[in-house]
């Protein structure tokens, strides 16, 4: 790590979890030593030999890691301007770049003796992920999932239940991702003893952030030395879809301390940022608490979390991991937004053009990186983390041209 | 000294176990609430605690979850709650009132905003749940000069360490959660939180009160027999919840529960 730089943008969190005026933890009393007992598990694990060693033939063997870096060609062609790489973790076991956490906190739920999971999920990735490495491990997992998103997921709500999973339906506040996140919450304080409690993105109280945040690195560290081989250099520019910012941290963390790479962050403007029916807390929200953290929300002049509108369920939440909130304070990183329409045009287009049907989730990506691309030259090159892959989304694309299938 | 510390001596000498009732502001509707206050003072409530409503609740069970969404549907802020306290003290000067919620509505209107504007409408305490003393310091600066006692919950996982530190923060009464769960848990142990009550006096002289599924007079009774306040929310939130399209039968139908709790109590 060069030292000389001004900001070494890798040294947060502090050693309470905040990332700058971000993160921390707040929670109920309750959770104060299981969540401390947690940090300490996973601070000596990071350091264990044959921790890593077990999650590295995991992340080989089971989830098929390296993705690949695919050179999209003719989509580069097409568009014009910057030649555009996608970071294939829509190949992933289990469709998403989710597994990567899953795997690596329920191998650390085998080490601290817990015997039941349990998950939030809001596109149902999370949860299917979650789902799966409980399977493969023999624990008890139950995956909460708000009203409104078990209605457009059944798909990924069926995979759970067929992988043995519990799915608890959430039927309190909006229905969606932060209620179920409030009742898996509720479930953990309740049964604290013999739970493990899996979060799926880099939000929650410290040590989530920062360790989810670890687990999804091998995105960019793999993406970083991929570039360096196909193309002699570094990508002038790496796009991710934000929803909580677990596949963004993921890819951006290892490119933080090269000033060179420009790092954006899509967030979904559903409707449109100026008529409110959106989630993109970092482009047009306010600092609050929510869900354990210090971060941007949506929240209205009260305090109170406002409902989220999202095409993509995935990113359908009100707040968003706390570093992404210092990133942005301090620049290091820029946050824009993709609406439901632009998301859905880049899904078809990249299907059409590439062969390689994308997440709705990771279509806000494409959608900005298209953009982009255009405003810069064709020797230039952009990573888009390419998060997910759209089977899951096949019905509600599907009903949007009428068809039910 | 404080209102709340104030009214723990009084007791004290009469050798009485606080009764401490929970009501969630503005539920189920903003006309409620200030009547309520007084019925239940009347009914033999010590110290209130005023819900502060918010949109998700984690600490919470189901009823009083619905409480929130109740008052939310009426558009209930923290600034009308802090409204209600003023209203309630135009003809109750005494009653230590305390504030319990999530920190978000605190911080969003700005802490010392917030502490000057709960001084002026007589809050006495305040309980954010989801604030451990790690990440209060702020807040407290802001609510101790205006005389308002921090409010802290102790936890079945608590460990003497932080119970030492959650005591050095508090001021007015510690709040013992008797459960691991959310409020309206029914599975409390009389005798796990005669325990921890114990061990909690090793750390501090302030009341120790206790409160999470504390569901009948009965527990009321037993609870009272360790602890220096009981606190029960659940069970009047969800008999208002019943009520909830008779707005006109809360205050005495709530009365009737404090009674029999503050008979039952006072039996100690």
């Amino acid at each position: 790590m060069p030292t000389e730089k001004p900001i070494d943008f890798t040294s947060m969190p502090d050693s309470r979890g905040h990332f700058g005026p971000y993160g921390g933890l707040f929670v109920s009393e309750t959770l104060m030593e299981p969540l401390d007992e947690l940090r300490v598990a996973y601070e000596k694990y990071m350091q264990d030999e044959t921790f890593l060693a077990e999650l590295d033939a995991d992340l080989a063997n089971y989830v098929g890691r390296p993705s690949p870096v695919y050179h999209a060609e003719r989509l580069s062609r097409e568009n014009g301007g910057a030649q555009i790489y996608l970071k294939r973790e829509d190949l992933n076991h289990t469709g998403a770049h989710k597994v990567n956490n899953t795997i690596g906190q329920a191998l650390l739920a085998k080490r601290m003796g817990k015997q039941r999971i349990i998950a939030e999920t809001g596109a149902g990735q999370h949860g299917v992920a979650t789902a799966t490495v409980a399977a493969r491990l023999g624990l008890e997992c139950v995956v909460y999932m708000g009203e409104v998103d078990i209605a457009r997921q059944e798909a990924n709500v069926y995979r759970m239940k067929l992988l043995g999973a519990k799915v608890e339906s959430v039927s309190s506040g909006s229905k969606t991702l932060k209620d179920a996140l409030n009742e898996a919450m509720r479930d953990w304080v309740t049964n604290v003893d013999n739970t493990f409690y899996i979060i799926g993105t880099v939000a929650g109280p410290h040590p989530y952030p920062a360790m989810v945040r670890d687990f999804q690195a091998i995105i960019g560290r793999e993406a970083r030395e991929q570039m360096q081989r196909q193309t002699g250099a570094l990508p002038d520019a790496l796009v991710a879809c934000v929803g909580g910012g677990s596949n963004a941290i993921g890819l951006f963390y290892p490119f933080l301390n090269d000033e060179t790479v420009k790092i954006y962050g899509v967030e979904a403007a559903g409707d449109g940022l100026d008529t409110g029916r959106h989630a993109a807390p970092l482009c047009a929200g306010t600092p609050g608490v929510l869900h354990g953290n210090r971060t941007y929300l949506m929240e209205d002049a009260n305090g109170q979390i406002i409902e989220t509108h999202s095409i993509s369920a995935g990113l359908d939440y009100p707040g968003v991991g706390p570093e992404h909130a210092w990133l942005k304070d301090i620049g290091r990183a820029n946050y824009v937004a993709a609406t439901d329409d632009e998301a859905l045009a880049a899904f078809h287009t990249l299907t059409r053009v590439e062969g390689i049907i994308p997440a709705l989730e990771s279509s806000h990506a494409i959608a900005y990186a298209l953009k982009l691309a255009r405003e810069m030259d064709q020797g230039q090159t952009i990573l888009v983390n390419l998060s997910g892959r759209g089977d899951k989304d096949m019905h509600t694309v599907a009903a949007l041209d009428g068809l039910k299938i | 000294m404080s209102r709340i510390s104030q009214r723990f001596k009084q007791l004290e000498e009469k050798s009485r176990v606080a009764l401490i009732p929970f009501v969630t502001a503005g539920d189920p509707g903003p006309e409620v609430t200030v009547p309520l206050m007084h019925a239940m003072v009347e009914a033999g409530a010590d110290i209130i605690e005023l819900g502060v409503p918010f949109s998700d609740p984690m600490a919470d069970g189901p009823v009083i979850q619905r409480a929130s969404e109740r008052a939310l549907e009426h558009g209930v802020s923290l600034h009308d709650v802090l409204a209600m306290v003023s209203q309630f003290r135009e003809s109750d000067a005494d009653t230590p009132v305390v504030l319990m919620g999530y920190l978000n509505p605190v911080e969003v209107m700005g802490y010392e905003t917030f502490a000057l504007a709960a001084q002026n409408a007589g809050v006495d305490g305040l309980l954010t749940v989801d604030l451990p003393p790690e990440e209060a310091d702020d807040l407290l600066a802001a609510i101790k000069p205006k005389d308002i006692d921090p409010i802290f919950l102790l936890a079945p996982t608590s460990s003497d360490e932080r119970m030492q530190r959650i005591c050095d923060a508090a001021s007015g009464f510690v709040y013992y959660v008797s459960v691991k769960g959310i409020t309206g848990s029914s599975h409390m142990a009389i005798g796990e939180v005669a325990a921890k009550t114990a061990q909690i006096r090793k750390h501090t002289a302030l009341p120790v009160g206790v409160g999470f599924g504390i569901n009948s007079a009965e527990k009321a009774q037993a609870v009272a027999q360790v602890g220096d306040a009981v606190i029960v929310g659940s069970v009047l939130v969800k008999r208002m919840e019943e009520l909830s399209d008779r707005p006109d039968e809360i205050a005495p139908a709530i009365a009737q529960i404090l009674t029999a709790m503050r008979q039952a109590i006072d039996l100690v």
